[in-house]
């Protein structure tokens, strides 16, 4: 009889070669096309997840794997205006995973390069050609990440941004879902020259499914902050991947929220490279049903006197499944680290779940490190404390729900993007009484 | 105003009466008191009045202006006019203090049929209320009552009764956990919004505050029930003789 290991390995190796059948690499590109045929080896090498691998024990990956999407239904945004409309923003429109010129912005922004990764990948000598794969492959010892290497192997577009200055407005990725059978990969390189600054923004429902994958490499002194949503489509099958690379005294902040979605994998992992960096990522999730959500992130110190902070919050009912696995990993010569780690879930009712794997590995002796899990539902107290002074349950339920969501929400620097990001929260709140 | 008769109540959980045939009322522009010894229901009439769930009235009814109070939602008891002052404020990381307050007004208004505040006529009423109460503008921006003093706490409460302009305030032993200074700071707080069409149901255990806040009519509470009515003097007569001997003067 097989052993358990010759058993996952023919399940992955099954998995992996169906997943392959018939898929060639895209044409083109010089320096693209080489990075793509190496990502290809490292997917054959490591094979793509099955349920059984460790870090996939609370998300089946199966729908993510599978040679073709489950369809998935449109949603109808009854005509409401789309999210940051009132932020004045570069927009980049990607139609089912495929960028749309003509529904986009002008790109040009001082400061900032913007260019299709198609085009890009067309010219002998380009930056990303040290960026494209490059920290994606790093992100996958100690735990593979094999969608993130399909990602790079395969995905046609994206968009590289340079940045060399301090950008005056965010640049804005705005997906828009219009085919029910829509599988789409995107692959983005953000680099910001020492002591640039930028913001990204990413809406919008996608694809029926999305593989996307984000390599940010922020230099020394440079701030990068991103701010996420992931919402208005409820069949969503979606796995996303930031890998970041954080340089001496740089920032890097990310915050997503997530909304309805089947099953939404955020994969986030970054790596502090240079004395004095900063790196925050937060995500801040509610949904019902059939709703499956997990983050997964993996922060290493590898240089001294950095800090981190992961801050995720999870509201969860009627059966909906919340996931956090966290990791600090402060290798030896990451003296004076302040790592920070919370996780939450707030259950309105008891079919909910939040499972949780927070892990700590630390080979440095003079370190500040912390991490936090809780699971609880409304407390009854503060609820009939508001109640009595006049404010009804559902609006009381909303704002404490609001409240157990802040410390999420306050992770975002700039005033009007968290004030957006809470009205689509407290919206959703109001539909979901 | 407040009209409560012969009200019975028990916990819902276990099979224990709480309160066995509460008879009293409260007439506009009237402070009562109800001191009693500890554990004689006092607490619990307040919460029944406000709504707390986890009691079982069993007979008995309680109005106000004649609307029967037992059938409400507490968020309707409140838009009638009903506010407690927490015995114990609860505090609500998350929740800025002036969110709060704004929410609470602007719910009990929409319940009302009334317009909401503006944010402008808002924030001028409340600097003005908070001034009065010593309550600084940190205060009002920290999350509702976190990390907030014993003193801090019950100031708050008179606040959020000055925001709301209720008909008719229960007091739970506010003066508990206070000094003297921060017990006459709510004392004078409760005073300034005595008035003619507002009354008043002040519990405490103590008659300390009710030197402060002049009660019209005292009344003595002992296992569940109302057992001597008096005026300011029945006060007095509990500082210097104790519980013990008021209560076992009366019939059971």
């Amino acid at each position: 009889m097989a052993s358990r290991a010759e058993q996952i390995a023919r399940i992955r190796a099954e998995t992996t070669e169906a997943r392959l059948a018939g898929v060639a690499l895209p044409a083109g590109g010089a320096w693209l096309a080489t990075a793509r045929r190496e990502a290809m080896g490292r997917v054959q090498a490591l094979g793509l997840p099955t349920r059984r691998d460790e870090y996939w024990k609370y998300t089946d990956p199966s729908t993510l794997t599978a040679p073709a999407p489950q369809p998935a239904a449109i949603f109808d945004t009854g005509g409401k205006p789309p999210l940051f409309h009132e932020i004045d923003r570069v927009r980049l429109v990607f139609v089912d995973g495929r960028f749309d010129a003509e529904a986009s912005d002008d790109p040009r922004l001082a400061g900032v390069e913007i260019e299709r990764l198609a085009e890009a990948g067309r010219a002998d000598i380009h930056w990303a050609k040290e960026l494209y794969g490059t920290l994606e492959a790093r992100g996958q010892k100690p735990v593979a990440r094999t969608l993130a290497a399909l990602n790079t192997a395969l995905a046609e577009d994206g968009v590289l941004i340079r940045v060399t200055a301090r950008a005056e407005k965010p640049v804005s990725l705005v997906y828009l879902h219009r085919s029910e059978t829509s599988d789409a990969m995107l692959h983005h390189c953000v680099k910001i020259e020492p002591g640039a600054e930028l913001t990204l923004l990413e809406s919008g429902a996608a694809a029926a499914r999305l593989n996307t994958v984000l390599e940010v490499d922020v230099a020394a002194g440079a701030r990068f902050h991103h701010v996420r949503m992931q919402g208005r489509d409820h069949e969503r099958r979606a796995a996303t991947h930031i890998f970041a690379r954080v340089g001496e005294g740089a920032l890097f902040k990310s915050f997503t929220a997530t909304l309805n979605g089947r099953l939404t994998r955020n994969d986030c992992v970054i790596e502090l490279a240079g004395r004095d960096g900063v790196a925050h990522v937060a995500g801040a999730a509610v949904g019902d049903g059939d709703f499956h959500q997990d983050d997964t992130v993996f922060v290493t110190h590898a240089a001294p006197a950095c800090e981190s902070r992961q801050v995720f919050k999870k509201v969860l009912r009627s059966g909906a499944v919340g996931v956090f696995q966290g990791k600090i990993l402060v290798k030896q010569p990451a003296q004076l680290t302040d790592g920070y780690q919370i996780s939450q879930s707030l259950l309105l009712d008891e079919d909910s779940q939040f499972l949780v794997k927070p892990e700590l590995e630390i080979y440095a002796d003079d370190v500040k490190c912390s991490h936090g899990s809780t699971s609880g539902a409304i407390d009854p107290a503060q609820l009939f404390y508001l109640r009595a002074r006049g404010v009804g349950r559902e609006e009381a339920q909303a704002l404490l729900v609001l409240a157990f969501l802040g410390e999420a929400l306050d992770e975002i620097e700039d005033a009007r993007l968290a004030d957006d990001i809470r009205s689509r929260l407290e919206a959703w709140l109001t539909r979901h009484r | 105003m407040l009209e409560i008769k012969n009200l019975h109540v028990k916990l819902e959980e276990e099979d224990k009466a709480i309160l066995k045939g509460v008879t009293l009322t409260v007439e506009p522009g009237k402070v009562h008191a109800i001191m009693g010894p500890n554990g004689s229901g006092k607490s619990t009439l307040s919460y029944v009045l406000s709504g707390r769930e986890g009691y079982e009235v069993t007979d008995g009814t309680a109005t106000l202006d004649g609307h029967d109070l037992l059938d409400m939602e507490p968020e309707e008891r409140a838009a009638l006019g009903l506010f407690l002052a927490f015995q114990y404020p609860v505090e609500i990381p998350g929740v800025g203090n002036m969110t709060f307050l704004r929410t609470a007004v602007n719910a009990q208004r929409r319940a009302r049929g009334e317009e909401e505040m503006s944010s402008g006529a808002f924030l001028k009423l409340v600097r003005e209320k908070a001034r009065a109460l010593q309550i600084d503008a940190d205060m009002l921006k920290r999350p509702v009552n976190t990390g907030f003093s014993g003193g801090e706490k019950k100031r708050n409460e008179i606040l959020q009764m000055a925001m709301l302009e209720p008909k008719m305030c229960i007091l739970d032993e506010t003066d508990s956990g206070l000094d003297v200074d921060a017990m006459k700071l709510v004392a004078d707080g409760v005073n300034a919004l005595r008035s003619e069409g507002r009354g008043f149901l002040v519990i405490t255990h103590y008659q300390r505050l009710l030197d402060h806040i002049r009660p019209d009519v005292v009344h003595i509470m002992a296992d569940g029930r109302i057992v001597k009515t008096g005026g300011p003097e029945l006060a007095l007569q509990v500082e210097t003789e104790g519980y013990a001997d008021i209560v076992a003067g009366e019939p059971a």
